[in-house]
């Protein structure tokens, strides 16, 4: 992309400047589309809950670029170790960047200490880049699962706030969901019962929230790997519908 | 001494024909002129002893201490050169603390030992320093159990079950080596610990000296502090006894 400022007006759509090269102000010029130039964005709902043994966590799959859906399949739930997930929301842009450089970081330390990091490992690095760059817009939700600690949910909010949870919500669909989560949470559900409440959350978080929506992505952290999951918008359990 | 090296030992930089860095072989004989540190790596934790050798009857009892804590779960002992030492400490700390704030644990053992060996090793590659004239004693407790390790000036690093260095190192590897390590508890390891670092204690050569005894264990909480003062009374005692019963066997 390139900016002409030949006879040049300079407006600013959605924060960013804009250039556009023509006296004619009627001429619809593409650079000025709101959706050309909004940084991408993760409305999203996500979610982790641990349990004895491992851990759950699920996401939405819609990414937007203002009201625009720029991807409608995206996959939210990153991994950066074998067995520990992180769920981005957010900035899209900076939570690839902070996920990836943190990867790298846990690959050498795990290389250094000789067997799988420590999920609240890699919680307290991704901890570190959140809130020593505030400009960064990432809320982030780490589960894992590790050999000391089982499974294991952590929390990072805007400013770098890390806390530790049985399960823990996130994203802008998740505002709709505290009342449904905090009545349906029980203690030492096994993995079935987290999963089925996992799916159940994030689908009314998706009927609710118009940052939310797409499929459900759902993936189950234990001793033994990693089981991936997706539920498709039409297969969604449905609750009151009017 | 003087003629061993003959001109390939007057830089770390340099290699004899036969493949030796000597500089780094002289650091070794500053460690084994100074004086015995044992350790042993038990069922349940590490225990530290260090023959303080006391040069002057003016000096304040327990001042100048040659164990030292890195982390709360790790000690650390060494022998040789204690003002290279106290550099490897305070290294050995900054290590730590630096680690525990980036990935949110304590340090391993073996991880911190490594660092310092690292650290050691750097220091046998230019000419404008010299390496450490000191040999390292890293023990701890952390999720993998008990560990010790010993740090030798050339930078290389083992596991032990039990280690000795310093001038009575070979008397007291002999001691050792007769003792069932693998079903001692902290508790017997502070009376044998005791005892040996009273045998290698040469009356003739050395005067006075003072026995600094530390453990980590989990009579502890798996922190690591010196032995508290009735437990190291008493296994002073004993190591008395058993100095004068061989003296009287001899």
């Amino acid at each position: 992309w390139y900016q002409r400022r030949v006879r040049g007006v300079s407006e600013r759509v959605e924060g960013r400047k804009v250039f556009s090269n023509s006296l004619d102000v009627k001429k619809m010029d593409l650079r000025e589309m709101e959706w050309m130039n909004k940084a991408h964005d993760m409305g999203t709902s996500i979610m982790a809950v641990a349990y004895n043994g491992g851990v759950v966590i699920g996401a939405d799959s819609r990414t937007t670029t203002g009201s625009y859906i720029a991807n409608r399949v995206s996959d939210k739930l990153t991994p950066i170790s074998e067995k520990i997930y992180v769920c981005r929301s957010g900035s899209a842009a900076d939570t690839q960047f902070a996920s990836e450089l943190i990867r790298y970081y846990l690959e050498s330390h795990s290389t250094e200490i000789g067997e799988p990091p420590l999920v609240k490992t890699g919680a307290n690095l991704l901890r570190h880049i959140v809130y020593m760059n505030k400009h960064l817009m990432a809320s982030l939700i780490i589960g894992g699962w590790d050999k000391y600690e089982g499974g294991s949910v952590y929390c990072i909010s805007l400013g770098g706030t890390i806390t530790k949870e049985p399960f823990a919500i996130g994203g802008s669909g998740s505002s709709y969901i505290y009342g449904y989560c905090d009545a349906n949470y029980k203690p030492n559900m096994t993995r079935d019962e987290c999963e089925k409440f996992v799916v159940n959350a994030l689908s009314l978080a998706m009927a609710r929230d118009g940052s939310s929506g797409g499929v459900v992505r759902t993936a189950t952290i234990d001793a033994n790997g990693v089981e991936r999951k997706m539920v498709p918008g039409n297969q969604l359990p449905i609750f009151w519908a009017g | 001494m003087a003629g061993i090296g003959s001109g390939y030992d007057l830089s770390a930089t340099t290699f004899s024909p036969d493949g030796r860095v000597f500089q780094v072989e002289y650091a070794g004989k500053a460690v084994e002129n100074s004086s015995t540190a044992v350790a042993i790596r038990c069922k349940d934790g590490v225990v530290f002893g260090v023959e303080k050798l006391i040069v002057s009857k003016m000096l304040v009892e327990g001042s100048n201490k040659r164990i030292h804590t890195i982390a709360p779960h790790i000690g650390y002992a060494a022998a040789g050169l204690l003002s290279d030492s106290r550099k490897v400490v305070n290294k050995a700390r900054d290590e730590a603390k630096y680690y525990k704030d980036y990935y949110a644990d304590p340090i391993s053992v073996k991880v911190l030992s490594e660092r310092v060996a690292n650290f050691f090793q750097s220091y046998t590659l230019y000419g404008h320093i010299r390496p450490f004239g000191t040999s390292v004693l890293v023990g701890g407790v952390d999720r993998k159990g008990p560990q010790l390790y010993m740090v030798e000036p050339s930078g290389v690093y083992y596991g032990y079950h039990a280690v000795a260095v310093g001038k009575g190192k070979q008397a007291a590897k002999t001691e050792l080596e007769k003792l069932k390590i693998s079903q001692l508890t902290c508790r017997e390891a502070v009376n044998e610990v005791a005892r040996i670092v009273y045998l290698v204690h040469d009356d003739v050569k050395d005067k006075d000296f003072e026995l600094e005894l530390s453990w980590v264990c989990s009579e502890s909480n798996n922190q690591h502090q010196f032995v508290p003062a009735d437990l190291k009374a008493e296994a002073e005692r004993l190591a008395q006894q058993a100095v004068e019963s061989k003296m009287s066997d001899d």
